[in-house]
């Protein structure tokens, strides 16, 4: 057991996967000479050489595409994409392509390839780099999208997005990449499409993902020392999505807290209470709340940024307003 | 010569391609120096181009016909004009090599090697098709004969076309990758990017863009400001040519010279055929944006119909040979109908059986009315 950050998590797994299958290799924008723009990939080109750390142009639908086109052929391409929001310039090569190889012709052939991601604001960034639209991805059958919050779980998730045949995005947050967690030294990889209950509880549910999924653990370590016992799930898996788990859990607490990074209005909260109401309707005692971000270009003023993106207060704010209704009912 | 674009450092010259690619033509001038040229193949080769583009030619008539009976659904897009840069093109290439395409891929489905059956039955939707139905008109596969994909999406096939070139050379392999795309799709950005990366990267493909003139009804003068695609290559310091798409063997000559340069350095290139459509856009488009005249070019640049009498002035065929290739091709039609209509439908059952290729735990398996829970 090693307590290392969720960077290091990432780089490590890579490595090991590179390793142990020469069919493995990276590809994408300055992650060799440059050593990644967050240096998820630091080393591996003086490791492993220019054939299995490939440095692109600036040109995400030829690269993507030409990732999408080796895997047909069984490489295990890991593209990194700088952050999500450059992923929209591959939109066609992930959506109308990666995403229809394996069920438009039949089963004859697939792309097993991952694309590590990071989403996230709070950085300052601006309008442009810091949006969270793994949804537009999470949308879409044949793609699979994972969302580890934990270097444990990176490194669980990263393993079996490797090993799966199909296309999985992978999504990972500016915000998470130096938080810290323990990485069992014999993890095995986890199952794509499980949620965790990462925190048992009683009294009220709270759902998240990614950089999210940890501010709702920090909030129930809160909620805890106000005498409130909150279940915590972390999804994980954004497609497919886990029903059984958020639903469980909601019959049993009877009220439901969703916390997301992205957009209220479409975002992945209303496909889970939606969810919530098709399983727990009859167990509920309030209406599930979505806390998100404010529908707003983000603005690169900071007192604006904080007031656009969801936090521990906001949060927590919404637990105690949710468990307030719950009080007036039970 | 062939018209040519290239960077100094490239190996490939010599050629015997005629210059072509004027809008009107010049057909009997061009015959002539084909007949010439006829003799760098074996008798045995030039009847069998011929069989192969009577081929394509009689299937998409039947595809055409298959449409209208209401037995074919979505677009279908045909070959109809472009048999002798379909069958050439095809010639050149290894069983091994690598093919992908646009949508408008009958004729490559069954010049790569795929029979006929199997292609009308795609057409027809049923699971003995090239993809078991699921795919339709514009996305045939067949792995056997290398054939990764028709592609829908205009542009889409050149990023996958370039990965494979890639996933080649990443194994040291001795195969190379055609990426096949209409005159239009040199305008989208995933043109440029792979073509800059293809050559960055010395990659063994060669992109063929078959140029009839027209995207839907847009003509190349109205959509690319050098109309003269193939010196789009310069700009990569790739070589790019041109070539007379209603002549196979000028087309199998280029196509099979390039392939090779691929195969032996990993350099890729770039050919234009020129040709013409035929018909419209898709079997349902009546083309009326098109000029009395340019029709009447595209019909009399039948190529088809020019192989056939060239064949047979140059003795290689004579009139009863040809009635008879015609005969066994129209039999191999009727039977790929006969055997697209026997075939069976995919079974309802079968709806989810191919989203995902690793089995994954809470795959939705609902249908629109089922509830969630």
């Amino acid at each position: 057991m090693a307590v290392i950050t969720y960077r290091q998590a990432l780089h490590d797994t890579l490595r090991e996967e590179m390793l142990s299958d020469e069919n493995v290799f990276l590809i994408g924008e300055e992650i060799g000479v440059f050593e990644g723009s967050y240096k998820i990939t630091a080393g591996l080109l003086e490791e492993f050489g220019e054939k299995r750390v490939r440095d692109t142009p600036i040109a995400e639908e030829g690269f993507v595409g030409a990732a999408v086109g080796a895997a047909m052929l069984g490489l295990r391409p890991v593209v990194e994409l700088m952050t999500i929001n450059f992923s929209l310039l591959a939109l066609d090569q992930i959506v109308n392509h990666a995403a229809k190889i394996y069920g438009m012709f039949g089963g004859q052939s697939n792309a097993p390839m991952v694309l590590r991601t990071p989403g996230g604001g709070g950085q300052q960034l601006g309008a442009t780099h810091s949006q969270n639209i793994e949804l537009y991805y999470a949308f879409v059958p044949g793609l699979k999208v994972v969302a580890p919050s934990t270097p444990a779980d990176a490194r669980a998730l990263l393993k079996a997005s490797l090993a799966d045949n199909d296309p999985v995005l992978f999504l990972e947050n500016l915000a998470l990449y130096n938080t810290k967690g323990e990485v069992p030294d014999e993890l095995p990889p986890a199952e794509i499409g499980k949620a965790g209950v990462t925190r048992p509880g009683s009294d009220i549910t709270i759902i998240g993902y990614s950089r999210m999924a940890t501010v709702a653990t920090q909030v129930a370590d809160q909620l805890g020392e106000e005498g409130i016992s909150a279940e915590v799930i972390d999804l994980r898996s954004l497609r497919p999505l886990d029903r059984e788990t958020l639903v469980d859990s909601v019959r049993k607490t009877g009220c439901a807290v969703i916390a997301e990074d992205d957009w209220l209005t479409y975002g992945i909260g209303a496909e889970i209470a939606a969810s919530i109401s098709d399983g727990a309707f009859d167990y509920l005692d309030a209406p599930v709340r979505r806390v998100a971000a404010a529908e707003v270009p983000l603005p690169y003023a900071k007192p604006l940024e904080r007031a656009a993106l969801p936090s521990a207060e906001s949060l927590h704010t919404a637990v105690r307003q949710t468990l307030d209704a719950v009080g007036h009912r039970r | 010569m062939a018209e040519t674009a290239t960077r100094s450092k490239s190996a490939t010259s010599g050629s015997k391609g005629r210059r072509s690619g004027t809008r009107s033509g010049g057909n009997r001038v061009q015959q002539r120096q084909e007949n010439t040229a006829l003799a760098s193949e074996s008798p045995e080769a030039l009847r069998d181009y011929f069989r192969q583009m009577s081929l394509v030619r009689r299937f998409e008539e039947r595809a055409a016909q298959g449409y209208t009976q209401a037995k074919i659904g979505g677009y279908c897009h045909l070959n109809l004009g472009e048999e002798a840069t379909v069958v050439g093109l095809m010639s050149a290439l290894r069983r091994s090599d690598y093919l992908f395409t646009n949508y408008r891929e009958h004729g490559y489905a069954l010049a790569k090697g795929i029979e006929p059956g199997k292609v009308m039955a795609e057409l027809y939707g049923r699971t003995t098709g090239t993809s078991k139905g699921l795919g339709g008109s514009m996305h045939m596969f067949d792995t056997e004969v290398g054939l990764l994909g028709g592609y829908g999406i205009v542009g889409g096939q050149i990023p996958l076309a370039t990965g494979a070139a890639l996933a080649i050379d990443y194994r040291g392999g001795d195969e190379v990758v055609l990426c096949q795309m209409g005159d239009g799709t040199t305008n989208i950005g995933a043109f440029h990017e792979s073509m800059n990366i293809a050559a960055l990267w010395n990659l063994p493909v060669v992109f063929v863009v078959v140029n009839n003139y027209l995207g839907m009804g847009t003509t190349v003068d109205m959509s690319s400001a050098e109309s003269e695609l193939y010196k789009r290559a310069v700009a990569y310091r790739m070589h790019g040519e041109r070539v007379d798409g209603n002549d196979v063997v000028a087309v199998r000559e280029a196509a099979g010279r390039l392939v090779e340069h691929a195969r032996k350095t990993g350099q890729p290139a770039m050919l234009e055929a020129v040709s013409h459509r035929m018909k419209g856009h898709s079997v349902v488009d009546p083309a009326k944006y098109r000029s009395p005249e340019d029709a009447e070019a595209a019909r009399e640049a039948d190529p088809v119909a020019a192989f056939r009498s060239q064949l047979i002035s140059a003795g290689v065929l004579d009139e009863d040979g040809a009635a008879e290739i015609e005969r066994t091709v129209q039999a191999d039609v009727d039977a790929a109908v006969a055997f697209a209509d026997d075939s069976p439908h995919p079974d309802p059952a079968t709806l989810f059986d191919y989203t995902y290729a690793t089995p994954v735990a809470n795959d939705s398996r609902r249908l629109p009315a089922d509830p969630v829970f």
